[in-house]
């Protein structure tokens, strides 16, 4: 596939910036629209974009690891989050647990940032992993 | 602590699908941890079970909100019951799967897939919120189509197609039925629902909504006219596959309809002329249908549907004797039908094909386990004392209290075509002159197989065994449980007391 320079070239800067927004989006999530699942899915939209100006090779390079790796960290997360009302306060599955006082720049951080987090994980780790497996079997 | 009890086998088994993701790739870790995983599953089930044989339902709020507002999760008798048999037969087919499932197959991620198949079977006996029953049922059929499809064989593929359409079709009318039922009633927790639809002065409305909770479950279960997915597709997955899948699948549905039309839409005579009628005719299809095939598991497949028609008939009867009868069947059935389905598998191994005409001389060859497998061949049939035989009686019992007499006759009907189906395949198998059969190369015959790899096949096989003995020999203590879920399902008012007691 034959790329211009212009996409390569914008591709390298969309990358961090996309990623920063997929956060940001992540971020706002619980009361605004967003979250983890639309988070995850701007998250891998940065990657694909990537490949396509890079090709996939380059882009698993950078990836480090295989993004199916990402659905069991996720699905761990998610899980612990839900289970620490269990585990520490006694309380039934998936209760809401929230700190007293407002962290700088995130406000109040939960039990359901932590849920989010491994939905960002697992979505990211799904779309990836299908795009990646069509793209090399075309 | 002990609410906490309720849930614990759905944590254990997320916890093991996401264990055995970490190690994707390593199949002997799989293997062993898979097993572990289910013998621990095995043992909180019976702690569960014995904890609410004790204490009565118990109920737990999930996030903590309020009954009819958050998701509950219940356990009654009827659901911890079918808890331990999912781990029973979990157990089995986990041990089953090391040996009989190809490498290529758990490459793919089978292990974690099955055992997010169990989480959703877990999953939709313990909730008490109709929508969350629906998101079980979601895990379980898409758990389901990664199984039925994984391998990627034509013959495989062409009957997931059908597996897949008519499951897709089934969830959607039941996602339907709850949207129309949400808007009658404006709850979705099941306890709360079963006082809102008794007021509703609609009874019209009421009536639809509940044909078309019968049609999205009569899909799953597979009864009279909906079944053709099932036969069409459930000989072509690895047999471990179809063993989890005959054993319990079909039997969700059941387990859904039971628990709507005990709690929700009680004893309306329009309704139970209804289920009355497909039940006496998905016992005489099925049955019929069994007698024709040739294929081993097509006939258990057929057999499936056909014994489906003793639970509806139960549910049908609408009687504590009958309700206990249907109880004490789905017990029998999740335990024998699992075990069916592992032994079409080592015959396959034994002689490389699964048709009947085919195959003969096992017994000659190999006398001690055709003794084994004859246990939960003829308990499907209910030669007295095998487990098969309880329940119809009970069944048979409440048809004459309800001068039903066609349903009797249907019962008894059916049960014959089993006795004929089942002598006729030991007559086939087991008994007939052995035929040289063309051996297949690179196949992984049982003769040729080491000792330790025959007992993953063997001990599955005599673990359900042994259950299905004791169903047959313990009778009055299965008898006894079963009554008590009869009581508990007819009595409804105990179970929506637990759940909205809860309020304050």
């Amino acid at each position: 596939m034959r790329t211009t320079i212009i996409l390569k070239t914008a591709s390298n800067y969309l990358l961090p910036v996309l990623l920063v927004f997929s956060i940001f989006i992540l971020l706002r999530g619980h009361y605004l629209p967003g979250g983890g699942f639309v988070g995850g899915l701007i998250a891998s939209i940065a990657f694909i974009l990537h490949s396509f100006a890079n090709g996939l090779n380059k882009t698993k390079e950078l990836l480090i690891m295989h993004p199916g790796f990402l659905l069991p960290i996720g699905l761990a997360i998610s899980f612990m989050s839900g289970l620490a009302p269990v585990v520490l306060f006694d309380l039934p599955f998936m209760t809401g647990l929230w700190s007293h006082d407002p962290v700088a720049i995130l406000g109040s951080v939960g039990s359901a940032l932590f849920f989010d987090i491994g939905v960002y994980l697992v979505v990211t780790g799904v779309t990836l992993t299908i795009i990646f497996t069509i793209s090399e079997s075309a | 602590m002990n609410e906490q009890l309720i849930l614990y086998p759905l944590f254990l088994q997320m916890a093991i699908s996401i264990i055995l993701m970490f190690g994707w790739a390593r199949i002997k870790f799989q293997k062993v941890f898979s097993v572990f995983g289910s013998i621990v599953s095995l043992g909180l089930a019976i702690i569960l079970f014995s904890y609410i044989w004790n204490n009565g339902t118990q109920t737990i709020q999930a996030g903590n909100w309020e009954a009819p507002f958050g998701i509950t999760f219940v356990a009654d008798m009827l659901s911890v019951t079918l808890v331990l048999l999912t781990a029973i037969s979990g157990l089995a087919v986990s041990i089953f799967s090391g040996a009989s499932v190809l490498k290529d197959r758990l490459r793919f991620g089978y292990f974690p897939i099955f055992h997010f198949l169990l989480l959703g079977l877990n999953g939709a006996f313990l909730t008490g919120d109709i929508f969350n029953l629906y998101v079980w049922f979601e895990i379980i059929i898409i758990s389901s189509f990664v199984l039925i499809t994984i391998g990627g064989e034509k013959a495989q593929l062409e009957g997931a197609v059908k597996y897949f359409t008519l499951n897709i079709l089934a969830s959607m009318i039941f996602l339907t039925a709850i949207a129309v039922l949400y808007g009658i009633t404006g709850s979705l927790n099941m306890a709360d629902l079963a006082g809102q639809i008794a007021e509703v002065e609609n009874r019209g409305l009421v009536q639809i909504t509940a044909l078309l909770f019968l049609i999205g479950f009569g899909i799953k279960a597979g009864v009279f006219p909906l079944y053709f997915w099932l036969p069409a597709s459930y000989h072509t997955p690895p047999f471990a596959v179809s063993a989890i899948f005959g054993g319990l699948l079909t039997k969700v549905g059941v387990y859904a309809l039971i628990r709507v039309f005990t709690l929700i839409f009680v004893d309306d005579p329009f309704l139970n002329n209804i289920i009355m009628i497909i039940a006496i005719l998905t016992l005489i299809s099925g049955g019929i249908g069994a007698l024709v095939q040739n294929n081993m598991r097509k006939v258990f497949s057929y057999l499936i549907i056909c014994h489906i028609g003793y639970m509806i008939a139960g549910l049908g009867m609408f009687t504590e004797m009958a309700i206990a009868g249907a109880i004490f069947y789905l017990i029998h059935d999740i335990i024998v039908k699992t075990n069916l389905f592992m032994i079409s598998g080592v015959v396959y191994r034994i002689k490389g094909t699964n048709s009947m005409r085919d195959l003969g001389g096992i017994y000659a060859k190999w006398p001690k386990i055709s003794l084994l497998l004859f246990i939960p061949l003829f308990s499907l049939v209910g030669i007295p004392p095998l487990s098969g035989f309880w329940p119809k009686i009970n069944l048979i019992k409440a048809g004459f209290t309800n001068e039903s007499y066609i349903t009797v006759g249907a019962i008894i009907f059916a049960s014959f075509i089993t006795l004929v189906i089942i002598a006729k395949m030991w007559a086939e198998v087991f008994w007939k002159e052995d035929k040289e059969l063309p051996l297949r190369s690179n196949f992984g015959y049982f003769s040729k197989m080491t000792s330790a790899k025959r007992m993953q096949f063997v001990v599955p096989v005599a673990l359900l065994s042994i259950v299905s003995l004791y169903i047959g020999f313990g009778a009055e203590h299965i008898q006894e449980l079963s009554a008590r879920i009869a009581d508990e399902l007819v009595n409804s008012q105990g179970y929506i007391d637990a759940v909205l007691k809860s309020k304050n």
